[in-house]
């Protein structure tokens, strides 16, 4: 076995060290975290600038609130184009989290535990909205709504509906590996101590899935707040103009600041989501006895 | 059972891979609580064959065709706005102009689609001299080149946060899941003020004396929408690849330093092909937003034709004019849009569904 030299820490020979598979990849480690750096820092300075005391978003004049309350016009607290932007994400989010999740979820448990004719149709159906390009669905919900159905239209309603469209098999991918890592002990049980079916579901499944449910939720959220494509084609007026779409309108021409304050509040506002989605859960799972899984809110956004 | 098969799908982190319990036998079901007298096979089950006990079971303590009634509302949903829409598409690159408004209007009936407004945008598409070929080169080079900068970079992150271990390893992965939460569009109007004539990026070059005086990076170049493209899209391939090189045991690395392999060696010959199916699910998954992607170069570039895209002409023919065919023409183009793309799709279900059906069933 001489052929095969095993390295020893501090062995002096380069070759060695650049073979050892086990020594610290200081090079990859330096890639990492300029990569990371490169990922973050140009929205921390795009964060920055929305306190800046100047009117350019590139030359830093000085710290000011002018941006975010100080402005009696141009502020974010004052633009009612920045206000109704606003209002309208949030709107979008919260219907579509209210809409998409139970709808979601029903749908999780149908095709984890249906089987016989059609369930593999439905699976790939459901799996189909992951792989579409946006503006595909995009421009077939825009003829839909326009030329087909007489509800909804296009504006509020349109968007919602496309929004849902979008966040259902995101739902249906987060609760399916907990369904089945569950598995289904606690419902025999429960109806082996006489519980009808429904008290099974309700009293012993939904309390194991509520974490998974609970990032369901903050993810359908964050979709929501951060769809483009959908919220503008699916647009009618300014009434109906989203925070991101106002980034894509404005973000050339913007002439001050506000426009980087406005993205900031809703980026706080999202990561609040996240933040709060992420501590009821492992709350959740904690009272439950059930092992947190942080990763499903993390990082379930594929 | 193959110890190389990838058992987890690529959409499922490593943080929630289903933990296997040991479960009984298939056959064995100690707790059938009477329906009908017993245990019974309904129609249409291959118990044995499939192997899912946990599920299996749940046919029996539900009513019949629960599950199916669970999964309705929601199949509705997307049959009635995601099938539907797709019909749509055709239906609409099928119209014909209403003589009342001058504007095109769908043709529901297939029999009586008139073929002209797709005739029009594939020979547009494909003559040497149309006006979307040159958009449709484009495209493909710039989303070639931005996957292919987007897996120079992010391979090695990847690769990386998946050797650390403790505390840096939960800090890399936090950091490396930030941006999903940040806006798209956001990120991209951080680089607008980054790019400007006075912005960051110009003040540094001209002060270290690579360029003389600020460059137009705003102003319609390739190099700024492809780099773009690769800043929205690489957090989007690195999880996917971190997922499968996370997979990766320890001991197949030992095993290949132990039978005398290189550094290099081992990473191309154990490595690399145990993480293709994430680097091809990855890819798959950028790709497909990129094709249709519009904002980037919007953005970028300030609407520019020398850097727009298909999903700038798709755009544009959607919503500039109603007038004449151009919606008709606008859905013809995302129908071959769609058409290219999905083989990309099958490919990416496919290769999940497998994965998916190796998890559940090994």
């Amino acid at each position: 076995m001489s052929a095969i030299a095993l390295p020893s820490r501090g062995s002096t020979s380069l070759r060695t060290w650049i073979a050892n598979p086990w020594r610290r990849h200081r090079l990859l480690a330096l890639w990492t975290w300029c990569y990371l750096a490169w990922a973050i820092v140009p929205v921390v300075i795009a964060i920055g600038f929305s306190f800046n005391a100047g009117r350019s978003r590139s030359v830093w004049q000085g710290w000011s609130l002018r941006w975010w309350v100080g402005d009696p016009d141009l502020s974010v607290l004052h633009d009612p184009t920045l206000t109704s932007a606003i209002r309208q994400s949030l709107v979008l989010a919260l219907a579509t989290m209210a809409i998409a999740t139970p709808i979601g979820v029903a749908l999780a448990l149908g095709l984890a535990r249906w089987r016989g004719r059609g369930s593999g149709a439905a699976n790939f159906l459901m799996l189909l909205p992951l792989v579409t390009p946006e503006i595909v669905l995009a421009t077939g919900l825009f003829f839909t709504l326009v030329f087909l159905y007489p509800l909804p239209r296009p504006g509020t309603l349109g968007q919602i509906a496309g929004h849902v469209t979008w966040s259902i098999p995101y739902v249906v991918v987060v609760l399916r590996g907990r369904i089945f890592g569950v598995g289904s002990e606690l419902e025999e049980a429960a109806m082996d101590l006489g519980a009808p079916p429904l008290d099974a579901l309700r009293r012993a499944l939904l309390p194991v899935l509520s974490p998974a449910i609970f990032a369901a939720f903050s993810i359908v959220f964050a979709l929501s707040i951060d769809d483009f494509v959908t919220s503008q084609f699916l647009a009618t007026d300014l009434r109906t103009q989203t925070v991101p779409m106002l980034i894509y309108s404005a973000g050339r021409t913007a002439p001050n600041p506000a426009l980087n304050a406005t993205a900031t509040l809703m980026l706080a506002i999202s990561l609040g989501a996240l933040g709060l989605g992420a501590a009821g859960m492992s709350r959740l799972a904690r009272r439950r006895g059930i092992e947190a899984e942080p990763a499903d809110v993390a990082s379930l956004r594929l | 059972m193959d110890p190389l098969a990838d058992p987890v799908p690529a959409d499922v982190p490593a943080a929630q891979r289903p933990v296997k319990e040991p479960t009984p036998a298939s056959g064995d079901r100690r707790f059938c609580p009477g329906r009908g007298g017993g245990c019974y096979r309904p129609r249409g089950m291959a118990v044995a064959r499939r192997r899912r006990p946990a599920e299996g079971s749940l046919t029996f303590l539900y009513p019949r065709g629960f599950w199916r009634w669970a999964a309705t509302p929601g199949l509705v949903w997307l049959v009635a706005l995601f099938v539907v829409p797709f019909y749509a598409i055709v239906s609409m690159a099928g119209g014909s102009l209403d003589p009342a408004t001058g504007t095109a209007v769908p043709q529901w009936n297939p029999a009586w689609w008139d073929r002209a407004s797709f005739r029009y945008v594939l020979e547009q598409l494909l003559a040497p001299d149309g006006v979307y070929h040159v958009v449709l080169l484009r495209t493909l080079r710039y989303v070639a080149a931005a996957v292919l900068l987007c897996l120079v970079i992010g391979y090695p992150v990847a690769y990386h946060v998946a050797r650390l271990r403790g505390r840096r390893r939960t800090v890399a992965l936090v950091l490396l899941v930030l941006p999903f939460w940040i806006s798209y569009l956001m990120r991209m109007l951080a680089w607008v003020g980054l790019l400007n004539d006075e912005g960051l990026v110009n003040r540094i070059l001209v002060f270290l004396g690579i360029l003389q005086e600020p460059y137009p990076w705003l102003e319609g170049k390739s190099v700024t929408v492809i780099l773009g493209l690769v800043y929205g899209y690489v957090p989007f391939l690195i999880l996917p690849l971190y997922a499968a090189l996370d997979r990766i045991s320890d001991a197949m690395l030992e095993a290949a330093w132990d039978l005398g392999a290189s550094s290099f060696g081992t990473f191309v010959r154990v490595t690399l092909p145990l993480s293709k199916q994430g680097i091809l699910a990855g890819v798959a998954i950028i790709m497909l937003p990129m094709f249709g992607d519009f904002y980037t170069a919007y953005l970028l570039s300030g609407g520019r034709p020398d850097t727009a895209m298909i999903g700038n002409a798709v755009q544009s023919l959607l919503f500039e004019t109603t007038f004449g065919y151009a919606q008709a023409r606008g859905a013809a183009l995302v129908t071959l849009l769609a058409l290219f793309v999905s083989v990309l799709t099958l490919y990416y279900i496919v290769s999940t569904a497998r994965t998916t059906r190796e998890a559940a069933g090994a």
